[in-house]
């Protein structure tokens, strides 16, 4: 939490027009409606950034990443597979086809401010259903092949969905969105979207984690221990759907996310949901965060879409899980 | 304890138990045997109340199955599960602590503290001094009495046990099997056991039925059930009954085929 704080200022004071640590404070602590104006000496224009650019961007950024962070580690939780995350289980780029085509072809308000959101809900939703009747041989689903099946989906979707901006009339940055996501030239209009999703799943999440927990002995145990498996799956799943589709409305597609944090967290406090859960929402904005900021600064003023950064971060973190697994050193989850 | 009235269990079409009816009597060991594919993992896991009976009853204590919670149902009734836990990254403690779910709220609180119970059980399966290690470190023997121990936090008054012994050298199938009939002594525990050792079987279970083809082909005490022409019956195969020299209960030899034998017999002429 402290360290999410810290985040929050550093990444704030970071940025391709320099405004002072001191001035980026002073201009905070001015917004704040009961404090007196007369001493502010900020130009309009840096007001502005912080503000309205910085500020949101970096809320934003936040709370995406606690989504990415939270679906993740419920995924992996109710799917008992340590490779699960919202990008490799194709849920990403489904969702990103429903918000794609309603942008795109500017049915964005047809069911109002929730359209978005929901149509990428239910997109995403398809997807996973999709994904698990790929990957599912008499029955059972296997740890690689659920994967490969994610991977699959992924990858035909994205085609779809480059497909469909191309056939609109701005291409080029577009595509480069939905496919790599970014945070670039986002506004409060998006936190309002996101925060009511994470909202409702953060809690939701939390309450399943000694469920979670129960899982990891297997589905059978948990059913013996009074766990309702079936409903518990459907739920932690569409909680975690659910968060990811309000992120990649507002983002795009952001991988690995999901997959990095969660481990991370494991390691910090060990295997228990109970602290995973809430711990992954924190990791993931902070995690955001930094790729973010990173996003921002290393070519400025030119960005580098933010999917390049946590890709860049979380392949080579990927393919290190998978090799772990292949020497049959197990316990991840 | 658990009554069952002409229940039919159909999977994928195909009838694995016909129109079985059977009471198991409160605080015995109850074994349940017979041949492979004969439906006795399907029996357990109806009356573990995890699968639903195609038609018929199954109660427990009095009660139908559908009427309890899960929760409700997982404070009577606990399973022992063929093969254990698996690899995870939770400590041993951890896991036995697990056993008390079903008797938590919605925030993993209790009304009483429960730690001397869980140190009770720990003791009881010599686990104590693994208590800090994660499951992933253990042995599959290990792993077999942490689940036990997390069976015994879980405080029920009927115990499943699932071909507990499968994965387990003798020594620890022993050991096992003695430890759950010494805590069912204690606490009047009613235990049903499928088993596929009918000399484990006839050693420790009070009561023995026999599937075959889909029904019951006998039910009685080991000494009632264990013979030479049931097993030639159910298990297509020939056997002889020898009296255990120290228990007195039935125990079976297997021979191979009449003209092997004869042959083998004179070789050693």
């Amino acid at each position: 939490m402290l360290l999410l704080a810290v985040s929050i200022v550093g990444s704030l004071s970071i940025g391709s027009s320099t405004i002072s640590f001191a001035d980026v404070w002073g201009i905070l602590w001015h917004q704040l409606p009961w404090i007196d104006d007369a001493d502010s000496h900020w130009s309009a224009g840096e007001i502005a950034i912080v503000t309205q650019v910085r500020l949101s961007r970096i809320l934003l950024g936040v709370l995406v990443g606690a989504c990415l962070g939270l679906a993740g580690a419920g995924f992996q939780g109710v799917l008992r597979n340590p490779l699960a995350d919202p990008y490799t289980l194709g849920v990403s780029s489904g969702s990103s086809v429903g918000a794609a085509f309603l942008i795109l072809f500017g049915y964005q308000a047809v069911l109002g401010e929730w359209t978005i959101p929901l149509i990428a809900f239910v997109t995403g939703t398809l997807t996973l259903l999709g994904v698990f009747f790929l990957a599912r041989s008499r029955g059972v689903m296997q740890i690689e092949t659920l994967i490969l099946s994610g991977v699959i989906i992924q990858s035909f979707l994205g085609a779809f969905v480059s497909f469909m901006v191309s056939m609109s009339d701005d291409v080029i940055n577009q595509i480069l969105f939905w496919l790599m996501g970014s945070l670039a030239m986002k506004s409060w209009a998006d936190v309002y979207v996101v925060l009511p999703c994470l909202v409702i799943g953060l809690p939701l999440l939390i309450a399943y984690g000694q469920a979670l927990n129960l899982f990891v002995l297997g589905e059978r145990h948990a059913a013996h221990l009074g766990i309702r498996v079936e409903r518990t799956k459907l739920i932690v799943l569409i909680g975690s759907t659910l968060l990811t589709a309000a992120a990649v409305s507002v983002s795009g597609v952001i991988g690995f996310v999901g997959l990095v944090v969660p481990h991370l967290i494991r390691l910090m406090v060990g295997p228990d949901y109970r602290l995973l859960i809430p711990l992954s929402a924190i990791g993931g904005g902070i995690f955001i965060l930094w790729s973010d900021t990173i996003a921002r600064i290393a070519l400025a003023p030119k960005e580098i879409p933010l999917g390049v950064v946590t890709a860049l971060l979380g392949a080579p973190f990927f393919a290190y899980l998978l090799y772990r697994r292949k020497k049959g050193q197990e316990g991840f989850l | 304890m658990i009554s069952v009235q002409r229940m039919s269990k159909k999977v994928n079409g195909r009838a694995v138990l016909e129109n079985l009816s059977f009471d198991l009597a409160p605080g015995c060991i109850h074994g349940i045997i017979g041949p492979n594919g004969v439906g006795k993992s399907t029996l357990l896991q109806l009356l573990s109340g995890v699968m639903k009976p195609s038609s018929g009853e199954i109660s427990l204590a009095g009660v139908n199955m559908p009427d309890y919670s899960r929760k409700a149902l997982a404070r009577r009734l606990a399973v022992l599960q063929q093969g254990g836990l698996p690899p995870a990254g939770f400590t041993v403690r951890q896991v036995v602590e697990m056993g008390r779910f079903p008797y938590q709220n919605w925030f993993g609180d209790e009304r009483e503290d429960h730690s001397s119970l869980i140190d009770f059980a720990l003791d009881s399966m010599g686990l104590t001094e693994l208590s800090n290690r994660q499951l992933d470190q253990l042995s599959g023997g290990e792993r077999q009495r942490v689940a036990l121990a997390k069976v015994m936090v879980q405080e029920p008054e009927v115990i499943l046990l699932d071909e507990p012994t499968t994965y387990l050298d003798i020594g620890y199938q022993v050991q096992l099997l003695d430890t759950v009939r010494q805590w069912q002594r204690e606490r009047g525990l009613t235990v049903v056991a499928v088993l596929h050792d009918l000399n484990l079987a006839s050693l420790y279970c009070d009561q023995i039925l026999v599937l075959h083809q889909g029904g019951i082909a006998a039910t009685g005490s080991p000494a009632e059930v264990l013979n030479a022409a049931l097993i030639r019956e159910v298990y297509q195969t020939e056997a002889s009954i020898v009296s255990h020299p120290l228990t007195g209960t039935p125990q079976v030899l297997l021979q191979p085929k009449k003209q092997e034998t004869v042959r083998l017999f004179e070789k050693v002429k």
